[in-house]
Formats: structure tokens, C-alpha cells, sequence
């Protein structure tokens, strides 16, 4: 594509800040080797949480899988390395919350064995089906940071895709890992994009870059060499150039609709660090068990960036560069503007871990009280989305969630521009992360009080049913006792009554005839005889006293 | 004179037919009022608001029987938007009906102490605790609503109320200011 430079378009708003960058960029990418346990979360991308396939104690092998997907937006997790599953359980992740959450221990062997695997060096005899579901099996996320399954955003359905965009903007200050990256893994980069061509059948690529990286810019166009149909973009170093829509509207003048995706308007745009995964998921056959992170900020002596095996712990990984883990200094995963704060140095790398910035103590201090608005107007002249910041916080603050909704809230990128350039230092990122969780909280729970009112109503229709039929059968039974009754008065008696009647009337029958004669009574003897009359005598009068009425 | 007065007639008598055959298509089953206050309701049919469910109480409310501050679950949030409905003014809750609760709870039942005698099975609200007679029951948590109506029934005092643990899906960003130190 030779139609000249590309022109390029401004973004509203954005902010130019000092980048840090040459800090950490420095020195080349080292292995930060095995740990002695690696904590795999089953949860480290945005979808549902993975399943563990694996059993405490059992021996896995460096690339196995060790948790699969749970439905479609999901991603599966492998061992980075060879050792024995410890536990499966809860523990500290890297979250803004600080809370635990499922994860697989394995104890690392130092064998680092790998399983049997196999790449497909002619990734082009495989058709975009098969790709993707490598890549879905490799349980590549977008290592951009916000850690969606790879897969999903190569399967465009029936939509043409136009433009595959490469994102190497990483305009965020401070972190260098892209940067470190491109430097160093141009090829990879270049390779991985072709794969994800192929699989769009994309027909143009291009690659932004911010114009700050001009090593990482020269290497790339090295790699890309005197291919035509990509394209490499300087992009103007200005904060958030990276952000996915803003990229997009830099390189092509064209918006991503409110509540919209890429795709709707023919594009994809990956990290870069995504491509390069993907070209070690096809072509090497290795799915993703490392990432680069870079170690940065003023409590790190050597600040650089180091290729981690996911799931080291983040305390392990400052000793490797004399870092403090003194509780005093803080320490954030992610750049300043949009990183958050991890509570606890135990919690693992995990793959959307960019950047680990930790500040000495004594440059940690307290943000400033927030002052009341000023409604100075400088966080809408700064925003990238076009959102009206102000009317986001009054309606947030005031927690009025339908008309921050009507704000378009979610169109929110949480870049923190609005927040940097307040000059009340209201805490205006935080009053709209608040604002979504609450609402998708009260989504939650509206989704639980309908399946309960659903439940409760098909509860009293049962119990209602179940009486009903009770009745029935009471009815059923007593309109055939009614029948029975009625059978019995005028044909066949009742067999027992019968017996009974039939008994009682041998009885009486034999009351009526005379006493049986005694048959040995002759040849008595005088006294036997006197003896026999005294007896009958008794029995009579005795007789005569019990049929008078005592 | 005569045709205006026909034409008025006839088309009286077409508008007559269309409306009523309207009232009989698009009939409305039940009253859209109750309806809504239902919809506002938590659905935890525990009965705190003296009513045998949450549409009873939202029936009583339409008919103007109940005030709108009786529910103990919903709590300021519920009274707020009942009140927006309705178009009352907002009432503190009536602490005659229960406290709001500060977490969420559910129930579990102790197995080992159960003696599977239905009792709480037939209390449950919302059919969320399983088991037969003589068969040890258990409660789905997922369903449990948190009434704790199965609890005064049980005759061996094997239910106990847990709270509900906060998960990194369901965890919400604190307001600022409010952060719990």
C-alpha cells in the first residue's frame, strides 16, 4: 500500500505526560527463572473462571493443561513449568479488592519438562476454525491488560474485516514492555499478525506505534522488511493513544459506536504482545506461560523488564531486582493512571500483569482531600470518550445509577485523565468504577429476586395443585365407600357380619334345647345317685339366683 | 340534517366496536400497579412485612393497606423507589418489621444434626433446601434468599445463618470517602 503517509487523526482531549519510559527500557529482557512455587489463578482473563483438570499431587509437565474452559468466553490455564499440584485453593490474587480467589499451586521441580507438543510451521494450510481454537487452547487473552480471550476477537462471524491494527502505542507512563518487546521480538510480532491475517482474511494491517519508541519502530520495520500490505504508523505520543478506540480513531478516522465493538465497523485491533503469543501458539505449538513484565518506579533499584513465568509471585520477583517489599512503599500493577494498588506482594504474576510499579516510601503520600467541583470544565476538555465527567460525578455521588447510565457511564474508559487534571482532586475515576460495580450489582440482584419471585410462584401453584389433587382423591375415595355401603344393605351381606350373625344364632339355638342328658348314669349306686341330685339341687338354685336381678 | 347525523352514528358505532374488541384483545390480566411494586420488591417472601409473600404485601400496597417502609431486606433503597412510583414521600423504615440486614446472609443446614423431619422444607419460600423424609436435608445457596423463615421451625436447632462471602466477580469498588479502613 503505497497511497502515501497514512493521515492521521486527533483524538479529543488526552494529556501529554512525562513518559518514565527510559527507566526501565535500558536493559534487555531478562528470564526471571523458575520459582520455587508458582500460584496459577483460575481466573485471569475477563469471562468465566476456568476448571481445574488436575488432581493435589499430581505430576504435571511444563505446557500441560491444568484448568479448562468453562463456556465460551473463557480461557484455559497450563503449567509454566514441570512440578507437582500442591493444592488447589484460595489465595491472594493481584486485584484491586485484595481478596483470594481459586487458584492451582504447583511446586516447580526445576526440570522445566516439557510435554510433548507440536507447532505448525504452515499455519496457512489451517483454516481459520482450526486456528482459533489453537489459540483458544494455548489460553492466549489480550496481554494488553484487560485480558480478553484472543479467540473471540478473531471471529468475526460474517462480518468482513478490513483492517487488522496491531497495537504498540503502550502510551501509558512508565511501562516499557511492549517497547521491550518490539525491540526485541520484531519477528515474532510480524509473524503472529500474519497468523491473525490469515485468520480475518483481513486485507490491510497496520501497526501503531507512538513515536517515543523509535527503536522499537526501527526494529519493526526491519522485520517487516519489503512486505507491502503492512503498514507501520508513528502515532503521537499522547495520552491515551493506546486505548483500543483511540488507536483506531488515530489510524483511521473512524469511531467505534457507543456500547460497540470494533468489528461493527471492520476492524481488529490485537496488543502486539498478543500476536507474538500467538505465533508461539502456532507455530511452536507452546501455549502461554510467560509473559514480559517490566519492574519499575523509584522503590525498585534496577528497574528493567524481565520475562516472567505466570503465576511467580510478585515478592520474588522484586528480590530478583533488590525491589523493597517493605509494606511502607506501595506497590501497583499497572501504569500510574490506570493501575491499581496490590495489597498483598504474596499474589502471582498473572497474564495480564504489564507492569509492576512500586514507589519508595518516601514518595508515597496521601492524595489530597478532595475539594468541592469547581465546574472548571477541564476533565470534559481532557476526556478521550467525549463524556462530561462532571455530570458523571454529580449523578455518581449522588447515586443516581440510571442517569449516569444516561451519561453513558460505561462508554467511561477509567483512563484517569479527568482525575489527573481535576484541580479539586476529586477522585473522579473511583466515583465511576463505584458507580459501575453498584450497577452491576443491582443487575445481579435483580437477576436472583426474579429466579426467587419465579421459584415462589411455581411453589404456591404446586402447593396449590398438590391440595387440589389431595381433594380429589379424598372425593374419589369417598364416592367409592358410598358405593360399597349401598351394595351391602340389599344383596350379598358382609361376609364377617354374616359369620358373626350365624355364630350367634348356633348359640341361641342351643340355649333353647334341653340340657344334654348325662350318658353314664345307670348302674349308679345309692350314694352316687344322692351325691348327683345334691349337685343338680345347687346348680338349679344357683341358676334361680343369676337370672334374679341382683 | 339527517346524513350528519348518520354519518356521526355510524362512525360512533365503528369507533364502539373497535374500542371493544381492544378491551378484549389487549386485556390486562392483572393490575400493572402490583405488577410494578413487585418488580421494586426483593423477593425474599420472608413475611417480615406481616404479608404472606412479597406480591401480597405489593397487593396491599396498590389497595393502600400497607405502607411502603414495612420491608426489612429492600431497605432504603426499596422504600426510595416505591416511593418514586408511587409518588409518596419517603418513609424511614418501621423498625416494627426488622432491621435492615448489614450483609448478606443464607442459611446451611448441619447434617450431621438434621433428623430429615420436612418441617424446613416446607417453610422454604422459594423450594431452596432439599431432602425427603428421614433423609438428611441441605439448602441450595445459590436459591437461598436469606428469609430465615426455615429457622423457627427446625426442631433440633440444626440451621444456622452464614453470611454470604464477597468474591472477586461480585466485589464493588468502594465510594470514595467511604473506603473501610
Amino acid at each position: 500500500m503505497s497511497a502515501g503517509p497514512r493521515k492521521l487523526h486527533r483524538f479529543h482531549g488526552g494529556l501529554q505526560l512525562d513518559d518514565h519510559k527510559s527507566i526501565s527500557n535500558t536493559l534487555p529482557v531478562k528470564a526471571a527463572g523458575i520459582p520455587a512455587q508458582l500460584i496459577l489463578p483460575l481466573s485471569q482473563h475477563i469471562g468465566a473462571m476456568a476448571v481445574p483438570s488436575v488432581r493435589t499431587g499430581e505430576r504435571v509437565l511444563k505446557g500441560q493443561r491444568i484448568a479448562s474452559c468453562d463456556g465460551y468466553v473463557s480461557a484455559p490455564v497450563h503449567a509454566p513449568t514441570s512440578g507437582t499440584v500442591v493444592a488447589i485453593s484460595d489465595r491472594p490474587i493481584p486485584h484491586p479488592s485484595g481478596l483470594s480467589a481459586p487458584c492451582i499451586s504447583i511446586d516447580t521441580d526445576g526440570k522445566d519438562e516439557w510435554i510433548e507438543h507440536q507447532g505448525h510451521e504452515d499455519y496457512a494450510s489451517l483454516d481459520a476454525s482450526e486456528l482459533r481454537n489453537l489459540i483458544r487452547e494455548a489460553g492466549i487473552v489480550g496481554l494488553g491488560g484487560a485480558g480478553f480471550p484472543t479467540y473471540i476477537k478473531l471471529n468475526p462471524g460474517a462480518r468482513q474485516i478490513n483492517t487488522l491494527l496491531l497495537n504498540g502505542a503502550e502510551c501509558e507512563p512508565y511501562i516499557t514492555c511492549d517497547d521491550m518487546l518490539m525491540r526485541e521480538r520484531a519477528d515474532e510480532i510480524i509473524s503472529g499478525m500474519r497468523i491473525m491475517q490469515h485468520a480475518l482474511q483481513a486485507r490491510e494491517c497496520v501497526i501503531g506505534v507512538e513515536d517515543n519508541k523509535v527503536e522499537a519502530f526501527a526494529a519493526l520495520r526491519n522485520a517487516i522488511g519489503t512486505a507491502q500490505d503492512i503498514e507501520l504508523v508513528r502515532v503521537p505520543t499522547r495520552y491515551p493513544a493506546g486505548g483500543e478506540k483511540q488507536l483506531i480513531y488515530t489510524l483511521t478516522g473512524k469511531q467505534v459506536p457507543s456500547h460497540g465493538l470494533p468489528l461493527d465497523i471492520g476492524m481488529v485491533c490485537h496488543n502486539v504482545g498478543t500476536a507474538a503469543a500467538v505465533y508461539r501458539a502456532i507455530v511452536k505449538g507452546e501455549p502461554l506461560l510467560s509473559r514480559i513484565v517490566t519492574l519499575t518506579g523509584s522503590g525498585i533499584p534496577q528497574p528493567r523488564n524481565l520475562e516472567v513465568l505466570l503465576g511467580t509471585p510478585i515478592k520474588d520477583l522484586l528480590a530478583q531486582v533488590h525491589g523493597d517489599t517493605n509494606k511502607s512503599g506501595k506497590l501497583i500493577m499497572g501504569g500510574p493512571m490506570m493501575g491499581f494498588e496490590i495489597l498483598h506482594a504474596e499474589a502471582p504474576v498473572i497474564k495480564t500483569t504489564n507492569c509492576l510499579l512500586a514507589w519508595h516510601p518516601r514518595d508515597v503520600e496521601e492524595p489530597p482531600a478532595a475539594l468541592p467541583c469547581i465546574r472548571c470544565g477541564e476533565c470534559a476538555e481532557v476526556c478521550p470518550v467525549l463524556l462530561l465527567p462532571q455530570q458523571l460525578y454529580w449523578h455518581a455521588q449522588a447515586r443516581e445509577f440510571d442517569n449516569v447510565q444516561d451519561y453513558h457511564l460505561f462508554d467511561c474508559i477509567e483512563c484517569g485523565c479527568c482525575s489527573y487534571v481535576c484541580p479539586s482532586h476529586i477522585p473522579l475515576v473511583q466515583y465511576y468504577r463505584f458507580a459501575k460495580t453498584e450497577i452491576w450489582q443491582q443487575e445481579r440482584d435483580k437477576e436472583k429476586s426474579d429466579a426467587a419471585r419465579q421459584r415462589h410462584e411455581v411453589r404456591l401453584e404446586r402447593l396449590e395443585r398438590e391440595k387440589r389433587e389431595k381433594k380429589e382423591r379424598h372425593a374419589r375415595k369417598a364416592a367409592s365407600l358410598q358405593k360399597k355401603g349401598t351394595d351391602s344393605d340389599t344383596e350379598k351381606a358382609d361376609p364377617k357380619k354374616a359369620a358373626i350373625m350365624a355364630a350367634l344364632e348356633r348359640v341361641q339355638k342351643k340355649k333353647q334345647q334341653a340340657p344334654v342328658e348325662p350318658q353314664n348314669i345307670e348302674h349308679l349306686t345309692e350314694a352316687q345317685q344322692r351325691e348327683i341330685d345334691d349337685i343338680n339341687a345347687r346348680r338349679a338354685s344357683a341358676h334361680k339366683q343369676d337370672e334374679e336381678p341382683s | 340534517m339527517l346524513t350528519a347525523i348518520l354519518t356521526l352514528l355510524v362512525i360512533a358505532a365503528v369507533f364502539g366496536l373497535v374500542l371493544g374488541y381492544a378491551a378484549i384483545r389487549f386485556k390486562v390480566e392483572s393490575d400493572p400497579v402490583v405488577d410494578k411494586i413487585d418488580a421494586l420488591l426483593p423477593q425474599t417472601q420472608c413475611g417480615q412485612c406481616t404479608y404472606p409473600g412479597c406480591r401480597p404485601y405489593a397487593e396491599a400496597i396498590a389497595r393502600g393497606e400497607a405502607e411502603i417502609n414495612q420491608c426489612p431486606p429492600g431497605g432504603e433503597a426499596t422504600i426510595q423507589a416505591l416511593a418514586d412510583l408511587l409518588g409518596r414521600d419517603p418513609l424511614p423504615l418501621n423498625p416494627e418489621h426488622g432491621e435492615v440486614k448489614k450483609q448478606k446472609t443464607v442459611v446451611i443446614i448441619d447434617e450431621q444434626l438434621c433428623i430429615g423431619c420436612t418441617l424446613c422444607i416446607q417453610a422454604c419460600p422459594v423450594d431452596a433446601i432439599v431432602g425427603a423424609a428421614k433423609q438428611m436435608h441441605t439448602v441450595i445457596p445459590e436459591e437461598c434468599t436469606g428469609c430465615d423463615l426455615c429457622i423457627p421451625p427446625c426442631p433440633v436447632d440444626c440451621i444456622y445463618v452464614v453470611p454470604v462471602e464477597e468474591t472477586v466477580a461480585e466485589w464493588k469498588w468502594p465510594a470514595p470517602g467511604e473506603e473501610s479502613t
